[in-house]
């Protein structure tokens, strides 16, 4: 019965890794965007580039893995082709995570091509390149659950980019992207303890940096651990109860 | 195991806020049999097929199909069952190939078997010409047969019809007609439901009426003519389902 539910879910990550994600909308959201944004801060101040490399990497991972994932499921429940996972003898948990693993996969892939480009453009030094990866697919995944959960809370494509957009651009400037959130004035500081990016790029920044900004590894893993869980699940509870409207 | 009884409903409802769109119903399918499950528009035909194939949960009462309870053995039930939905659900972007592999793998057809089980559809259902084209860009009959061959892909032992033949054309729902009879021939048990009433006299062997979720009767299409005393199965409809004297208001106002 797992290893079932373990293909099914794989072959619907390969779909919607077919159908959907290495398409231009995904690809410019994934890497046009970071890279542009980025590119601006870098011109206005361009000794600052290695220390954006963590927060171009964790920007890249948050676009990637949410462009796509908050409409796959909108688009599918649309279109009706979502019934025909739903018809198919999988669970429903079997379903939705193979929906974040397609997310997962792409992100993987974009803020992958984000660290190759740090190193070889800006000259970022990382040190365990194992610990940076696995902290890269934790963060994916988290984004991923966090996309999907859009998706199936929305009934219209138009409100998914909405939701996913209101959380995005505010998460970008106050998670410590590009200004540490050490540095951000002191009432903003909540706010960045909540968002699930300020752990990413804190992590990501110990394992490029060797030093964190105001919350250590350890506890970044646990943070992210928690929020893929509470989002995946979550995702679940409200599509069950959509499918039941 | 044996029971001639594959399908078993007990007191199934499904309540939406207030309304009980599905009233307990009651009602055995046999095995090997088409049993259609007619009804006017909104009368609950659809939240039952969506019941029984596992799509929504009842509110109250269960159903077996096998001997298997939906409740807690539907994805046991989802691998013996192939489901037909009144809205096409395969993927326009994919081909008619990518599609049926994909529902394959799905459901678990092993690989070494699936290409085989692709070709033996494509054959049957005449489609080997379509092999590569876009499902977008199919009829709306080959669509059809695209979308029943993916409900055939794991040889189910019951398939769910919901509205199979609506917008066919005269030819794509004959040999829709043709294949379900086919089916049947087969030995799968077919739930049909349609709005094609002289349909369901053609290929049914019993029907069941289900009228504001309440479930009117279940019989031989013969036996309801002969009970209302009507020439055909159509006319009984009208008479069980109450639509006589709507009918007759309609037919009237249109003589003014």
């Amino acid at each position: 019965m797992f290893k079932e539910e373990v293909k099914g879910l794989l072959y619907i990550a390969l779909k919607d890794l077919k159908m959907y994600y290495f398409k231009p909308p995904n690809v410019s959201w994934g890497i046009m965007f970071p890279i542009v944004i980025t590119l601006a801060f870098i011109l206005r101040n361009p000794s600052d580039a290695k220390d954006l490399a963590s927060g171009l990497i964790a920007m890249s991972i948050l676009f990637a893995a949410t462009s796509a994932e908050a409409i796959v499921i909108v688009f599918e429940r649309r279109t009706r082709t979502f019934e025909r996972l739903l018809l198919a003898p999988l669970s429903l948990q079997a379903i939705l995570f193979g929906k974040v693993i397609g997310g997962v996969i792409f992100g993987f892939i974009m803020s992958s091509v984000f660290l190759v480009g740090s190193v070889i453009f800006l000259g970022v030094p990382f040190s365990n390149t194992i610990f940076l990866l696995a902290s890269l697919a934790l963060s994916v995944f988290v984004f991923s659950a966090f996309g999907t959960l859009i998706s199936v809370a929305v009934k219209e494509i138009f409100d998914a980019t909405t939701l996913a957009n209101f959380f995005r651009f505010p998460m970008i400037f106050i998670c410590g992207v590009f200004i540490p959130v050490s540095a951000l004035p002191s009432f903003l500081h909540p706010i960045a303890y909540v968002l699930p990016l300020t752990y990413s790029v804190d992590l990501i920044r110990f394992f490029i940096t060797g030093s964190y900004d105001i919350v250590q590894p350890t506890v970044c893993v646990i943070v992210l651990i928690f929020y893929s869980i509470v989002l995946f699940y979550l995702s679940v509870w409200v599509l069950k109860r959509r499918i039941e409207q | 195991m044996g029971s001639d009884f594959i399908i078993d409903v007990s007191d199934l409802t499904k309540i939406y806020r207030d309304f009980p769109a599905v009233n307990h119903l009651n009602f055995k399918v046999k095995r090997g049999e088409i049993f259609g499950f007619l009804g006017p528009n909104g009368a609950g035909k659809t939240t039952t097929i969506k019941m029984l194939t596992g799509l929504i949960k009842p509110t109250k009462g269960t159903a077996t199909i096998q001997g298997k309870d939906i409740r807690t053995q539907i994805v046991k039930i989802k691998k013996t069952i192939g489901v037909v939905t009144e809205d096409s659900n395969l993927y326009n972007e994919l081909s008619v190939f990518d599609n049926l592999q994909f529902v394959g793998q799905l459901y678990g057809v092993p690989k070494s078997n699936l290409k085989k089980r692709i070709d033996e559809l494509l054959k049957r259902f005449d489609l080997e010409s379509k092999r590569e084209a876009k499902f977008a860009k199919l009829s709306k009959g080959m669509k059809t047969k695209v979308i029943i061959a993916a409900a055939l892909i794991h040889s189910p032992q019951v398939v769910f019809l919901d509205e199979p033949t609506t917008g066919l054309d005269v030819l794509s729902a004959r040999i829709l007609r043709a294949l379900i009879k086919e089916l049947k021939a087969l030995g799968v048990t077919i739930f049909l439901t349609t709005h094609y009433i002289e349909e369901a006299e053609q290929l049914c062997d019993r029907v069941a009426i289900i009228v504001n979720g309440t479930l009117k009767t279940v019989d031989t299409p013969q036996n309801l003519i002969a009970r209302t005393d009507s020439k055909n199965l159509e006319e009984a409809f009208i008479e069980i389902t109450g639509l006589k004297e709507e009918i007759m208001l309609v037919e009237k106002e249109g003589k003014r």
